[in-house]
């Protein structure tokens, strides 16, 4: 028996009713298998999480509940039903507003209904991510071009008597023992040894400068996009590369480096003057890092509306950047309208391109397209483009 | 809730409901907290073999009770004896009516003739079937790991209303053979005709007999057939899939029968109320304002609804067919019909107008427009959900050379051809447990044949 009621029934303790809920374990798996086709999809997914509020290392990203599907009869052109109250034949009725829980009896369950948000582990996103990107151009700077190292990677049935695992060895045994009673203390089958893997590493070092125009035409959206973009590029960067020095530097009309915390944070006003940016990366290039032994990147985000007088002295500067840089990726910023690239700063970096300079270019006007400018820059593929 | 005065009151409703005619198998109550209310609600059985769409429907309800949509007061699954499950948070009063509700349905369980059939054949003891099937699919996950048990139960339970009623649930497999002349033989005179024939020997039959087709006839039972016939499907699947079957064929007559069996729980809950003059004062009040709210048919604060309260509509037309033909011929009703014979033959005009239904038709633009008064229309209209248990008519067709299952909608029957979009996904379903590629048949928006096909 059921019946329609506004108030809430009471919480309390059910004792041993609480130990199974089989409700909650089928949900939990019902989440595993979001997971799962979250991982499938997961640029568009992750595009609608919030990632960059506080310094958590997990996103939510909203998604739709799965639906088991039975067959089902198409959905009538004209869907008709039998209602109940004052009503004569000819009158207009109106869909009533809580009507969800009623009108299920006639039109048939309706499991998909709900969306919620599912937490996954920044690391794990950036782990699917990941495999296949890297920075375009890494070049060795010292010396020779790989340098490996032996990491610990599990657990091997044979190996050299320095590297036995005595606590994983004797666990063996006991499990052992346990399942077929008693027997001899240790066999053979019980020893475990430590594994380990040679894994290769860039013996080169790099430095990603992260260029954010914060200036008063950047709208909220927009900055929000720049910093998303930023913070999966710093993620998935930092996950390839162990060895990798990231500086943050925003700008107006002014240009300031900024921790990474802060950089996140930051919103500005005021005008655009792209080539304060540039110049504060050649200044923190020359006291810091030497591009005769630094891999140097620069990407920078901006809406593209640089200050006219500014013209020519960015120009100046950027060509001076090109020399230096392995690669200049510009992102530009535009959550109003679709632009293609035709401003005044995407022309410096296509002017670049075009003379053969490490540079490329993408435009983002919403948040599912930040993806498309990760793979762009950090693909295999991705190299200067015309 | 005071447990203590209402069970001192349980034998008292039973001695009275005995006395006022109703017959049914005892019933153990038990209370339960209510978010296992919601489970059984969710599940349909008390312990069920675990799904992820089950997990769905579960947050889904969990949502709509938070939202205060609904409250579960008891639910109750018929059997020898019977088991009903009471919320802890019910009243007294809630209690008392509900006591009366349930003897209602465990009447209704035992005499209705749908609900007697399917109980002699999961064996009156579906609560205990139920959870040794969980219980066999949990050792299931165990051996076989998580993925291979979930897509044979994705299948199963995508095609849990695709069983057929007509035969039984320990279900012989097809004759190997075709007899030539199986329509008259099986008679006294076609044996005697037989006899008429001198040519007619065994030997000669045998080397006539052809091998029968499978199916020989369209197959509406997917789930047996799909156990019995799909070419590598081993032992463990099709154990699962025939213990889906087994409870579709306990939920077959909780499906066909609700607007009658409800109706009828809720008559004799507010009549055994009114003839208990052993209760407290107090509690008969609020019981009697707790049983008009089960029966509202239309939601407080509107004026129509664009569905039929199944308790008020059921409830209301006992209630004219023991005025208008007693008591006695009340019951025989309950016994012989289900939902689409109980509102035929006995939803009248006259209650039709006096309960104010009527039949609406919602336009592409979603304007909703009540049509003129029909009573074959309303009946009809009233009646088509039920039909095939909710689903589609599809059966199985043929198998092809190649191992193809042929699936065939029959669009005639239900008027429109199917979801082709769902239909892909469940064609995927199968074809994980069938093994070979798997064809559907039905038609598409403007009428002409269309054939899908996975993979």
């Amino acid at each position: 028996m059921e019946m329609n009621e506004d108030k809430l029934g009471c919480t309390r303790i059910n004792g041993w009713y609480d130990l199974f809920s089989r409700g909650a374990r089928d949900w939990l798996r019902h989440n595993d298998k979001v997971r799962e086709a979250v991982r499938a999809h997961l640029p568009d997914a992750i595009a609608g999480g919030d990632v960059l509020s506080g310094g958590t290392r997990t996103i939510r990203v909203p998604v739709h509940m799965l639906e088991h599907y039975h067959f089902r009869l198409r959905s009538p052109d004209q869907p008709t039903g039998v209602g109940q109250g004052a009503a004569k034949p000819g009158d207009q009725l109106r869909q009533p507003a809580n009507d969800a829980g009623q009108s299920k009896g006639q039109g048939g369950r309706d499991d998909g209904g709900y969306e919620f948000l599912l937490e996954f582990k920044i690391e794990d996103i950036v782990d699917w991510l990941w495999e296949e990107m890297q920075l375009p151009n890494l070049k060795a700077r010292v010396g020779k071009s790989e340098e490996s190292d032996w990491t610990r990677e599990g657990w091997a049935k044979r190996g050299a008597r320095s590297r036995l695992d005595r606590r994983r060895s004797l666990k063996e045994s006991i499990k052992r023992r346990s399942v077929h009673g008693a027997g001899p203390p240790f066999t053979d089958d019980d020893l475990r040894f430590r594994q380990l893997n040679r894994r290769e590493q860039p013996a080169t070092q790099a430095v990603v400068f992260m260029l954010m125009d914060v200036s008063g035409s950047m709208s909220d959206q927009d900055r929000q996009l720049a910093k998303s973009f930023f913070f999966w590029a710093v993620q998935g960067l930092r996950r390839q590369y162990r060895h990798l020095d990231t500086v943050f530097v925003a700008h107006t009309t002014e240009a300031w480096e900024f921790n990474e915390e802060q950089f996140f944070q930051v919103s500005g006003s005021g005008g655009t003057v792209a080539s304060t940016g540039f110049n504060k990366v050649i200044e923190i290039t020359r006291d810091k890092y030497d591009p005769g032994r630094y891999n140097v990147y620069l990407f920078y985000a901006s809406d593209g509306d640089n200050a006219h007088s500014d013209r020519v002295d960015a120009r100046i500067a950027l060509d001076k950047l090109a020399e230096q840089a392995n690669y200049l990726g510009y992102l530009e910023i535009s959550s109003i309208a679709q632009r293609h690239l035709t401003t005044e700063t995407a022309q410096l970096f296509t002017t670049l391109a075009q003379r053969g300079q490490p540079a490329g270019s993408f435009a983002v006007s919403q948040l599912q397209d930040i993806w498309a400018a990760v793979r762009h820059f950090f693909s295999h593929q991705a190299r200067a483009d015309a | 809730m005071n447990t203590r005065e209402w069970r001192e009151l349980l034998p008292r409703i039973q001695d009275l409901a005995v006395q006022q005619g109703l017959a049914y198998n005892p019933v153990e109550f038990e209370t339960v907290p209510e978010s296992f209310m919601m489970e059984i609600a969710v599940y349909g059985l008390p312990v069920r073999m675990p799904h992820w769409s089950f997990g769905v429907r579960y947050i889904s309800q969990l949502i709509q009770h938070r939202m205060g949509h609904s409250r579960l007061f008891e639910v109750v699954f018929p059997g020898n004896p019977g088991r009903a499950y009471l919320a802890r948070g019910n009243s007294l009063a809630e209690n008392i009516l509900v006591t009366a509700h349930v003897l209602g349905h465990a009447d209704f369980s035992r005499s209705n003739l749908i609900f007697r059939d399917s109980q002699r054949q999961v064996g009156e003891h579906i609560v205990e079937q139920a959870a040794t099937h969980a219980r066999q699919i949990a050792m299931a996950i165990e051996e076989h790991g998580q993925e291979k048990v979930e897509a044979v139960l994705d299948a199963a339970l995508a095609l849990e209303q695709h069983i057929d009623l007509n035969h039984e649930i320990g279900r012989e497999p097809y004759p190997q053979f075709l007899d030539p002349k199986s329509g008259i033989k099986a008679s006294e005179f076609g044996r005697r005709f037989a006899a008429l024939d001198p040519q007619s020997s065994e030997t000669k039959d045998r080397a006539a007999r052809r091998r029968a087709p499978i199916p020989p006839h369209p197959e509406k039972d997917l789930l047996w057939f799909i156990a019995q016939y799909a070419p590598e499907l081993d032992g463990w699947e099709r154990d699962i899939f025939l213990a889906v079957r087994e409870e579709s064929f306990y939920f077959y007559p909780v499906y066909a029968t609700q607007i009658m069996n409800e109706g009828w729980a809720s008559y004799w809950h507010a009549r055994l109320l009114r003839e208990a003059d052993f209760l407290p004062q107090h509690a008969y009040v609020d019981a009697i304002k707790c049983h008009s709210d089960v029966v509202r048919p239309i939601a407080s604060g509107e004026k129509v609804a664009l569905a039929i309260n199944p308790y008020h509509l059921g409830f209301s037309i006992w209630e004219d067919l023991v005025a208008k033909h007693g008591l006695a011929a009340a019951r025989r009703t309950m016994q012989e019909d289900d939902d689409a014979s109980f509102v035929r033959n006995h939803l009248t005009l006259e209650l039709a107008n006096e309960l104010q239904l009527f039949r609406y038709k919602a336009d592409t633009a979603g304007s909703i427009k009540v049509q003129t008064e029909d009573l074959t229309a309303l009946h009809e209209e009233l009646a088509r959900p039920k039909y095939n248990f909710g689903a589609p008519s599809i059966a199985a067709a043929e198998v092809q050379v190649d191992g193809t299952l042929v699936l065939a909608h029959d669009h005639h029957c239900d008027g429109r051809g199917i979801d082709i979009e769902r239909a892909a996904k469940v064609l995927e379903y199968i074809q994980r447990v069938w093994r070979r590629p798997v064809l559907l048949k039905t038609i598409d928006g403007d009428g002409r044949p269309v054939e899908i096909k996975t993979p």
